[in-house]
């Protein structure tokens, strides 16, 4: 278990450690009416909804499945609550236009749950349907526009600080909550029993179903609580744009953090992990200044290097080379 | 025999340790050619783990291996098949959605313009079967051909290159009677060509009747090699788990003592389903041990899934005490008190990334739903209780149950019902691919249980270990449940003329 999460540790120290190198100020922390900020915030604060996704991911990597839907239900997420505030400036309209979009997220969820549990269908093509169709809804909702607000209780979500930015804040505790639920109830053995061996599951008689529509439902609340955080930011929902690509960057994440895509054993801890060095990487593309047409050439270099160091096969090569070297 | 021709394969003073065991201590093996040469040792003796240091799966640390006179060390398991060593695994490792054909020549296709010649590959394959007499069209798919033939394709696959050895890891632990002949018909046809062949099993019988020499290894040292027609079973039991056949013996006489007249606790009345059992009926009673007998193929395994509620039965019904029980899956069977112990361990009992603590725990954890931990105390005594009473090795609840041998597998997998309390357990061959002493201790809680009330459904390709522990037989052929005998006057002799059908009126006695 340790072991595991080293490389991927290893593997954040030293983008850190670029960073410092390159940039000085970059571990600088300083308070300014009673917010931080500072680079290392600035990585935290941008990762956060990354890290969101990814936890709901890894439950549901974890079960044998993959969800590609979840860019597509962040964005549906934002729009859904930027539509109902409107031009209104009130707080409790905030609150239940977000509450009404988890809900819708919820059962967004549920119906990827129903294609992969209830239908049987492969979870990339089961959660490519509402990909592709999420963003369509959003574009509905909105009716094509970027829709605008000026609400500032909807803008603590994405923008607001206690001490920490808000989105920090709301992602550690989902995180920790994650963790709590996981370790203190039976769920993470039973979700690791089901993505192990479905079958021997079901004959022992697990709720294989409804444990796997539990996880589809909550990566998708997952989704919407980024979506708002992705919207509360900019104050706007862009149906097009907002949480495009972010699928990836989670899977990224869960695989960088040492979950096999094959289901079964997972981390939470590695996909925190992975989410930061994620997030790290996109801003060390900026601090070193690497040139814009090269940046995804770079990000691809550093991903495949932590995958390999983290790779049995690439490790057992190296130490073989160590050996030599040393007899 | 005379040891006129030099062996084949020459292994000295072989040691291998994996972290914290000792899996092969300086073990010298020979293997002749023109020999059938039968490993024989418990689960976790280091039969499996010295094959594999000959094929080249394991590197070992120490001692040498030469083959044909030269000094060898494989690094890789191609390496190995190169130089002549052809394996055939327990579970078929080959791809069933490839032809016959492909399969067989499989990395060694003939080519002709930089691609595959397929007809001159069918053409091989062809010959290929043939030579072991096994004629099936190469063009077929493999997944279409029942179990028994796929192992002869992988044979095929295994002599297609130059095999000096063939290795044969319990080539016969899915096979009814008829196809170990046909694989031992095509063993000895090996064997006339001068094929060295290693092989495993777990069925005495089998070893006596094929092999002309054995080596018998107990916890990863060499005990002794002899010419099979110098040792007797009970000498060979003895050396192979260091002790005598007492343990045996005993379980027959606690089996002939029981007389269970519990009241009934399950039956079944033209329970069936179509294309897997016909309807059936069958009462079980409490404290009372009921075998189903019958080939490969018979339908032990759907009737004992119908009971389970594994597959849904389309006609009949279940009464459990009395009053009907509709099972719409293996919950509602457990919630009734029922509990199932797949044959496929791998496939559809264990989960072999979870340590032993969470599969022990896994059935009970399912039916409480997990909002409702057990806790942790409770799990902890739960398996300390099983790891003790099973005698389950490793006793660490935290090791992962795929590094545990198959016998210990079968332990936990046995122990998890357990933990249940069942009050039906049916067991679908808890016995196979076990070494000996695991087995004598799994029987021997059989009749414990059904002494303490227990119903217990035994199923077991093995006829003499289904009459000896059972008070009622139930006969199946050709998914048909024929006949019903009285375990305790029943001999093996007349459920085999049973099962071979035909001749034998068919007669029901209860």
């Amino acid at each position: 278990m340790k072991n595991r999460l080293l490389w991927p540790l290893l593997a954040l120290v030293a983008l850190l450690l670029l960073n410092l190198v390159v940039t000085p100020s970059f571990f600088s922390l300083r308070m300014q009416d009673g917010h931080l900020y500072g680079s290392l915030v600035d990585v935290l604060k941008n990762g956060a909804p990354t890290l969101l996704i990814a936890l709901g991911m890894t439950l549901v990597i974890a079960t044998r499945g993959i969800d590609l839907s979840v860019g597509a239900v962040a964005a549906i997420a934002g729009a859904v609550t930027c539509v109902h505030i409107g031009t209104s400036g009130d707080a409790g309209t905030a609150i239940a236009g977000m509450a009404i979009a988890l809900v819708l997220c919820a059962v967004l969820g549920l119906w990827n749950g129903f294609l992969v549990a209830g239908l049987g269908i492969q979870p990339i093509i089961a959660t490519l349907v509402l990909m592709t169709a999420g963003r369509g809804v959003a574009m509905l909702v909105t009716e094509g526009q970027i829709v605008t607000v000026n609400n500032t209780a909807y803008k603590q979500v994405g923008a607001g600080f206690v001490v920490l930015p808000t989105s920090i804040l709301i992602s550690l505790l989902v995180l920790a909550l994650v963790a709590f639920v996981t370790r203190k109830t039976a769920l993470g053995m039973l979700i690791e029993a089901v993505g192990v061996n479905p079958e021997a599951s079901r004959l022992a008689g697990v709720r294989a179903r409804t444990i796997i529509w539990t996880v589809y439902v909550f990566a998708a609340v997952c989704a919407g609580i980024a979506g708002l955080m992705i919207s509360s930011n900019v104050s706007a929902a862009d149906a097009n744009n907002a949480g495009l690509w972010i699928e990836m960057d989670a899977i990224l994440a869960v695989v960088i953090g040492g979950t096999s895509l094959a289901g079964g054993r997972y981390s939470l801890t590695g996909t925190l992990l992975g989410a930061l060095i994620i997030q790290t990487l996109t801003t060390t593309v900026y601090t070193i200044g690497v040139a814009p047409e090269v940046t995804l050439v770079f990000k691809a270099v550093v991903v495949i290097a932590v995958c390999l160091v983290q790779a049995p096969k690439a490790r057992a090569a190296l130490s073989f080379r160590k050996v030599a070297v040393s007899s | 025999m005379t040891e006129s021709p030099p062996p084949v394969v020459e292994m000295r003073g072989i040691s291998l340790a994996f972290p914290g065991v000792k899996a092969l201590q300086d073990v010298d093996f020979r293997l002749f050619p023109g020999e059938v040469h039968a490993l024989m040792g418990e689960n976790g003796a280091g039969k499996s783990t010295l094959i594999k240091t000959l094929t080249g799966v394991h590197r070992p640390d120490g001692g040498q291996v030469v083959l044909g006179g030269d000094e060898v060390a494989f690094t890789s398991p191609g390496e190995a098949q190169h130089a002549g060593i052809s394996t055939v695994y327990q579970e078929v490792n080959l791809c069933a959605n490839l032809t016959v054909a492909e399969n067989i020549l499989l990395g060694r296709e003939p080519r002709r313009f930089g691609g595959i010649d397929f007809p001159a590959m069918r053409k091989r394959a062809k010959e290929v079967l043939a030579r072991i007499g096994v004629h099936i069209d190469p063009a077929s798919s493999l997944g279409e051909h029942p179990i028994a033939v796929q192992q002869l394709v992988a044979i095929a696959r295994a002599i297609a290159i130059d095999c000096r050895v063939l290795v044969l890891d319990e080539p016969t632990s899915s096979l009814d009677a008829g196809e170990v002949a046909e694989l031992f018909r095509i063993m000895r046809v090996l064997r006339d060509e001068g094929v060295a062949i290693l092989f495993v099993s777990h069925f005495l019988d089998q070893v006596y009747e094929i092999s002309d020499r054995m080596t018998v290894l107990r916890n990863g040292a060499l005990v002794g090699e002899h010419l099979t027609a110098d040792v007797d079973r009970r000498t060979l039991i003895a050396q192979m788990i260091g002790r005598d056949l007492g343990a045996l013996e005993a379980i027959e006489d606690a089996a002939e003592k029981r007389h269970p007249d519990g009241p009934v606790l399950v039956h079944a009345s033209g329970l069936g389903r179509r294309g897997a059992i016909d309807p059936f009926d069958l009462e079980i009673r409490a404290g009372e041990v009921v075998g189903l007998a019958g080939l490969l193929g018979s339908g032990r395994t759907e009737l004992a899934r119908l009971l389970f509620g594994a597959d849904r039965a389309d006609s009949g019904r279940l009464l459990v005490d009395g009053a009907p029980l509709r099972l719409r899956g293996p919950r509602s069977a457990i919630a009734a008190g029922i509990a199932f112990s797949s044959e496929d361990r791998k496939g559809e009992g264990l989960v072999a990334d979870l340590s032993i603590r969470d599969n022990l725990v896994l059935a009970m954890q399912a039916a409480r739903g997990w909002t409702r931990p057990l806790p942790r105390r409770t799990k902890d005594q739960l398996v300390e209780k099983y790891l003790k009473a099973l005698d389950i090795r490793p006793a660490n609840p935290d090791a992962l149950v795929r590094t545990l041998s198959g016998g210990n597998q079968q332990k936990v997998l046995l122990a998890r019902w357990l933990v249940t309390e069942p009050r039906l357990l049916i067991l679908d061959e808890p016995t196979r691919g076990i070494d000996i002493g695991a087995k004598a201790q799994i029987q021997q809680l059989v009749t414990t249980l059904a002494a303490e009330g227990t119903a217990v459904l035994f199923i077991s390709a093995e006829l003499e270990e289904v009459v000896r522990i059972s008070d009622r037989i139930v006969v199946l052929r050709d998914r048909r449940k024929i006949a019903e005998l009285d375990g305790s006057t029943t001999g093996v002799d007349e459920v085999v003329e049973l099962i071979a059908g035909g001749a034998a009126p068919e007669k029901v006695v209860s």
